[in-house]
């Protein structure tokens, strides 16, 4: 398993936002969560990058543990240096690009991977240019993001994800804040990714292309999963009353 | 007393006015980051100790606090040094320094709520990013946040800076010579000189002002390099 997060619950001021949530993802997996706004998805993804702190369960990398429950109760995560480690894991491709706006295209994807995992410039500089060129993007290495549509800048955001070279990309609604003829070009590339292979949990609320894409389908509710499995099943012909009426309510 | 006369007098004395100008940027910029670092510490004492030092200095004159140091260290000196049987004497060059002190001082807590100001309006999603990518606290601070901040900073810090250059003329109150000093005392040398003096003086702080406002929006329009 490349993601393990069994038990995980989470609460903001009394609202118990996670209420014991047990996921794992395989390698070569494409997992997609869907469910209505509030449910729970988005902090489940802020609690498996560690931009949340969980409040208890157990968070494993690679079958390694970074956060476990000890026997007090209390939530336990790795030390930062550590943490650091199991960041390099994973990668997180956000609702809001969240690109620096001060870096040039090809800066904002290969500084990371030469300041922080101290790889050769060239090296990450030649791979950037890659990625870069499969999105179709080679052109825009030197722009800086503001100049750039939403789409653009969310294919230049994956790149940034992807030249990490992450066992497991995490997306966070990539789409939700693309207007409506842009979201194609980014769940192409998502497309792409799953067809090689890659190992993704993508948030969405793009049913059609959870269907298409995705191994398996998460369907959560108030903070817990309702129901998972094959895309055709939960999306077409779900078991719960729950799922079921998200889908109606959906589709109207 | 001749016009060119007036002038010569006037540009020997400016070089105190540039020095004021330029040792006080040079001290309270750097020092105004230290203080935000301060406001913004989770330490509630350092933070709140920050805080009542910006208030202090943004509350009170500039001409009062240039009096505190200039009068107020020497007291509170001497009577440090009196624990230990020594006396301390303030020397000639103490005018200028007590200036450079009070000014320094002074702006660092502006420039300190100005620093701030500009960090708290960058997005949550900067910090974010960073530490998903793995950024220790250090390298977020100096890579992604500070070029923005002062991105964001250049054009209150002009005001400041365009403020400063005449804020220096306080320091006549101290009776440090510099251009306003020299101005008022050649004024008070003769009447045909009254007139004469000031607006020499006038427009050389004009003029000093157009260059630093011109070299301000040279800096501005460099840090525009992104949208």
């Amino acid at each position: 398993m490349i993601l393990e997060m069994n038990d995980i619950r989470k609460s903001f001021g009394g609202l118990e936002v996670l209420q014991g949530i047990d996921i794992s993802v395989g390698k070569g997996e494409t997992v997609s969560v869907i469910g209505p706004s509030g449910s729970g998805k988005s902090t489940l993804l802020r609690c498996a990058t560690f931009l949340e702190t969980a409040d208890s369960g157990e968070i494993k990398y690679m079958g390694n543990k970074a956060a476990w429950t000890d026997e007090t109760g209390n939530m336990k995560y790795v030390s930062p240096s550590e943490l650091k480690k199991f960041k390099s894991c994973f990668g997180l491709v956000f609702q809001q690009f969240n690109l620096f706006p001060h870096f040039t295209v090809l800066k904002n994807i290969i500084d990371a991977p030469v300041s922080v995992q101290k790889r050769s410039r060239d090296e990450v500089t030649e791979e950037a240019m890659a990625i870069l060129e499969k999105m179709g993007l080679a052109s825009k290495a030197n722009e800086y993001p503001g100049r750039l549509s939403g789409g653009q800048q969310q294919r230049v955001a994956i790149a940034r994800a992807l030249a990490m070279n992450p066992d497991i990309l995490f997306f966070d609604e990539p789409t939700s804040a693309l207007d409506p003829e842009l979201t194609g070009e980014v769940l192409k590339v998502i497309r792409q990714l799953a067809e090689e292979k890659m190992t993704m949990v993508v948030v969405t609320h793009e049913m059609d292309f959870a269907r298409a894409v995705s191994d398996r389908v998460i369907f959560m509710d108030g903070g817990s999963i309702v129901e998972q499995g094959d895309p055709d099943k939960v999306l077409g012909d779900p078991d719960e009353e729950r799922t079921k009426r998200f889908l109606r309510n959906y589709k109207r | 007393m001749e016009f060119q006369t007036v002038l010569s007098e006037l540009v020997k004395c400016f070089g105190t006015t540039l020095a004021i100008f330029l040792l006080t940027l040079i001290g309270s910029l750097p020092l105004g980051l230290l203080v935000c670092f301060g406001r913004r510490s989770k330490n509630c004492v350092l933070r709140n100790v920050t805080k009542a030092y910006i208030s202090i200095m943004r509350g009170t004159p500039l001409m009062l606090q240039l009096w505190v140091v200039f009068f107020g260290l020497p007291m509170l000196l001497n009577w440090f040094f009196g624990l230990f049987g020594l006396r301390y004497i303030a020397d000639s060059q103490w005018r200028f320094t007590a200036a450079i002190i009070a000014f320094i001082i002074n702006y660092a807590a502006y420039f300190a709520e100005i620093y701030r100001s500009g960090i708290e309006c960058i997005p949550k999603g900067q910090y974010e990013a960073a530490n998903v990518l793995g950024y220790g606290r250090a390298q977020t601070f100096v890579k992604i946040i500070l070029p923005q901040m002062v991105k964001n900073v250049m054009p209150s810090v002009t005001n400041e800076v365009i403020t400063l250059v005449k804020d220096t003329s306080l320091c006549y109150s101290i009776g440090l010579v510099e251009m306003f000093t020299r101005a008022t005392q050649i004024a008070n040398s003769s009447s045909d000189t009254f007139f004469v003096a000031f607006m020499t003086a006038g427009v050389m702080y004009y003029i000093f002002n157009f260059v630093v406002a011109w070299l301000m929006e040279r800096c501005e329009k460099a840090m525009a390099y992104y949208s």
